[in-house]
């Protein structure tokens, strides 16, 4: 195949990027799209051009490291597919490519067609765990949970942490990356206890590293390479809502009641 | 080099209760006063990480990648394994001991193992209270499956994620430590110099991904969790980023590295589909337990699959080991598959694949039950071939997937460095010669979560620490190596790529000390090895500077590291004359082809000194004692 690639380039953070065109020839069907930004860049070293900076990983669709916005689309045409596993079978000989980074405040570019995405692990300090140390666990049968909401737990806790959604998103919201972790919790026995305060702690983060706000697009849904449902984002809702309302008693502000 | 593993005495089941009561202690007040530096953030690493910030203790964690939750830990499919007999078939921590020893094909020690196994059971336990959703079975119990190497259901697994969801949920207990201000991350760092002050580990050198800035970081203990040294093949199921850069470092540094040629081809990964490949991609082994692994009985049979009727297919491993059938251990399958392509009954391109085929299992359980079982593995291999496994069957072929040698360490997870701890892939320590499936998971948060976390206690209390600060010498020394080799990568400025150098490394490890060994071939490694490592010094081409984000000088400084360590693989698995699980010298195998132990002079662990760029390194030995099993040839027929 031979194709046009419309990348982004940008130097750092501070630099203003650019797109640069190159004219890519000779490229297998069977590549994966990192494959063939590697024999570009292969290319461009030997032309003693920089190479293009992507993050990347594992290449197996789980890591969440890699994901680029190809032709408008986060992580490309496939559906449920992260940019790693999306091969140049997809395309067709000929084709312009557009390859651009995420796009985001909240996510800002490095380099090239890297973000910074720590705002995502503030995020989950913020919350996104179920406070128990080492040594503390009953038998792990002791609890049995319906296989139902185990399943529902499993399938929100699929999320790998891309940030797809968020690139999706017209507000470059957070809240499918959010609420996948408060709902994948909530849904279990065991992270009852701290349910509200984290929907609470999360979502006040959430904002505070200047994600958007979430108003119904489902872009994130369409985008997101595990599939994952916008209908966590109703159960963050419910709790966040539960949280607001019982938020003075909880932290004993103000005594009995608080504002709640 | 003193390779004392300090086993304590006592029966085999009472050693780690003993050895728990007599280790010393740190007082929970002083325990914010000490700093430890965790290099790595896999299952290992994340789990000790967490672990000693509950305990109190003053944590860093380092990691290359732009968050600790993506560590390649995160890529395990298939399960974890522990002794909880909760199928009521027989299992017990003994049973899991045994098959670990035996899989392992009796080259780790018992008293590691039986510890491992003992854990297991507590490490369950312990990721469900984390929220980790583990399959469940309607009544709303836990589920198991079975994997190669053992006649029990003893696997635990999330879908063919495990290794993501136990990992998210080592990284959640992480984070909750950082929210508690006991755990400092540094991502997007990578350690590329270990501080050895007065005999112990202090500190490290790191360079920030991001500003190229070089700094030092110091402590009073340093452990490394930075995984396995696969990727030295080029084409493996490693993540690409996966490097032995921090092992190898602390290697030159005085670290002894034990049983560097043991490694584990895994028999079923997606084969190679071109020359532009850049890694390989695993098919759980759990697959095993409802796929059928053969080849075509003749030579060149070039028809399709399905047009193969069952009488003319070599349903290989059934028909040679008849009690383990397809789930025999990755070392033995991956052999096999090697003879049938040997034998020219491989298939697919170039006739390195051989078929995983689930006909009988849909025929039998309808496809809606294996879809549930495993499905998501089904799409990959659909999005990686554009075949769809649900009709034909999927081609398979063994690649590089672990390293059982490592840094060398004692019973406390210490190497012979003092101050220097290791954990999970990059030690050596319990799996032997051969590492069977659901294991790698196990060691990670066993050693992680329960090992660490009382050893490093018993090392900072009884160890008096002086203070040392940023100006001391070896401080100074230690930056200074690293911003030389940075320079000197950089100045090369030749015509060869670190990709097209890597790949031909790659291809000589692979050919030389891949699935088969013998002498004439491994000769031939060493004398190759030297001469491209000389042409990546005189011919490279790195761009860039060195203070700015530059993945081709990350890349560099890794093969420049792989370069190395290749050569001292070729050594081992030369020097070690007798086939024993993964390290298969055609030399030493018995009439049918099966791996020959030589127990009389190779009952040991082979740990190996560097002694400078210009001499060659020296071979010790831990010697293996085997009290509570016997020694036999390993049979899975």
């Amino acid at each position: 195949m031979n194709l046009t690639l419309r990348v982004w380039r940008q130097k750092g953070p501070e630099v203003r990027g650019k797109f640069v065109a190159y004219k890519v020839d000779e490229i297998s069907p069977d590549m994966s799209f990192l494959e063939m930004l590697d024999v570009v860049n292969e290319r461009l070293t030997s032309m003693g051009q920089d190479p293009i900076a992507f993050d990347h990983d594992c290449r197996e669709g789980i890591c969440g490291m890699c994901g680029v916005v190809i032709d408008g689309m986060p992580h490309g045409p496939r559906r449920a597919t992260t940019t790693c596993q999306l091969h140049m079978r997809s395309f067709h000989d000929g084709d312009t490519i557009t390859v651009e980074p995420w796009r985001a405040s909240a996510f800002p570019v490095l380099r090239d067609l890297i973000v910074d995405r720590s705002a995502f692990d503030r995020i989950v300090a913020a919350g996104g765990y179920i406070a128990t140390n080492v040594g503390n666990a009953p038998d792990a049968n002791a609890i049995p949970i319906a296989k139902e909401s185990a399943d529902l737990a499993f399938d929100a806790a699929t999320c790998i942490g891309c940030g797809a959604c968020v690139a999706a998103c017209p507000n470059a919201s957070a809240m499918l990356f959010t609420a996948a972790k408060v709902s994948h919790l909530a849904l279990l026995p065991q992270g009852q206890p701290e349910r509200e305060d984290r929907a609470r702690r999360m979502v006040a983060r959430m904002d505070a590293e200047g994600f958007g706000g979430c108003s119904n697009h489902e872009e994130c849904e369409a985008a997101c390479p595990k599939g994952i449902s916008v209908g966590h984002i109703a159960r963050l809702n419910r709790d966040f809502l539960r949280a607001s309302l019982t938020r003075g008693r909880r932290e004993g502000n103000g005594g009995e009641g608080g504002s709640g | 080099m003193n390779l004392n593993a300090g086993i304590p005495s006592g029966p085999l089941d009472k050693k780690w209760e003993k050895h728990r009561f007599e280790m010393k202690l740190v007082n929970p007040a002083n325990k914010r006063k000490f700093k430890i530096l965790m290099v790595g953030t896999g299952l290992a690493g994340a789990s000790a990480a967490a672990s000693m910030g509950e305990l109190g203790y003053n944590v860093s964690a380092f990691c290359f990648q732009d968050s600790p939750r993506r560590a390649h830990s995160i890529a395990a499919q298939g399960g974890i394994n522990a002794a909880k007999n909760y199928q009521n078939d027989g299992d017990s921590v003994h049973r899991l001991f045994y098959d670990t020893i035996k899989g392992g094909d009796f080259r780790a020690r018992e008293a590691n193992v039986h510890r491992l196994a003992e854990i297991s059971v507590k490490i369950i336990d312990h990721c469900v209270a984390l929220g980790v959703p583990f399959a469940r079975e309607y009544g709303g119990l836990l589920a198991n499956r079975s994997f190669g190497g053992a006649q029990v259901s003893r696997t635990f697994y999330a879908r063919g994620q495990t290794g993501q969801q136990l990992l998210l949920g080592a990284y959640s207990a992480l984070m909750r430590q950082v929210d508690a201000g006991t755990v400092t991350l540094h991502p997007r760092h990578e350690m590329l110099e270990l501080i050895v002050i007065e005999g112990r580990a202090r500190g490290i050198v790191t360079r920030d991904l991001v500003t190229g800035k070089i700094e030092s970081h110091l402590g009073d203990a340093v452990c490394l969790a930075t995984g396995g040294y696969g990727n030295v093949m080029f084409l493996a199921t490693y993540a690409k980023g996966s490097n032995a850069t921090a092992i190898w470092r602390a290697h030159k540094k005085g670290a002894g590295f034990g049983n560097p040629c043991f490694t584990q081809i895994h028999p079923t990964c997606i084969p190679v589909s071109g020359d532009h490949q850049s890694k390989l991609t695993l098919m759980s082994e759990s697959l095993r337990n409802d796929g059928r692994i053969w080849v075509p009985k003749t030579k060149g049979d070039t028809r399709a699959p399905n047009q193969i009727p069952d009488a003319e297919r070599d349903y290989y491993l059934e028909r040679k080991y008849p009690s383990f059938g397809n789930l025999a251990p990755r070392d033995v399958a991956s052999r096999a598959a090697k003879q049938v392509c040997d034998d020219g009954r491989g298939v697919g391109p170039g006739g390195l694949g051989v078929y995983l085929d689930f006909g009988d299992a849909i025929r039998r359980l309808g496809e809606d039950a294996i879809r549930e079982k495993y499905g998501n593995l089904f799409d990959m291999y659909e999005r990686i071939t554009d075949e769809n496994p649900y009709r034909v069957p999927m081609r398979i072929y063994p690649a590089t997937h672990y390293t059982m040698g490592g840094l060398w360490v004692d019973y406390n997870l210490m190497s012979t460095i003092p101050g220097l701890h290791v954990l999970g892939e990059a030690n050596f320590s319990d799996h032997g010669a051969n590492r069977l499936g659901a294991s790698a998971l196990m060691q990670g948060l066993a050693d992680g979560y329960f090992v660490l976390p009382y050893t490093i206690g018993n090392y900072l209390a009884s160890t008096k620490l002086e203070k040392v600060d940023g100006d001391h010498p070896d401080v100074r020394r230690a930056e200074s190596v690293v911003s030389e080799r940075t320079k000197r990568l950089l100045s090369v400025r030749g015509k060869r790529t670190v990709l097209s150098i890597h790949r031909e490394l790659g291809q000589l490890m692979w050919e030389h000390c891949g699935m088969a060994r013998n002498r004439a071939g491994l000769e031939q490694g060493l004398a190759k090895i030297p001469a491209l490592r000389q042409e990546f010094w005189k011919n490279v081409n790195v761009l860039g500077d060195g203070l700015e984000l530059n993945q081709a000088l990350e890349q560099a400084g890794r093969v420049a590291d792989f370069l190395e360590l290749g050569e001292l693989m070729c050594r081992d698995a030369l020097e070690r004359e007798e086939s024993c699980g993964g390290h298969f010298r055609e030399e030493y195998q018995t009439e049918d082809g099966e791996a020959l132990r030589n127990d009389e002079k190779f009952c040991h662990v082979a740990v190996w000194e560097h002694r400078g760029e210009d001499s060659a390194p020296i071979r010790h030995q831990e010697l293996l004692s085997f009290e509570n099993v016997h020694l036999t040839a390993r049979s899975y027929k």
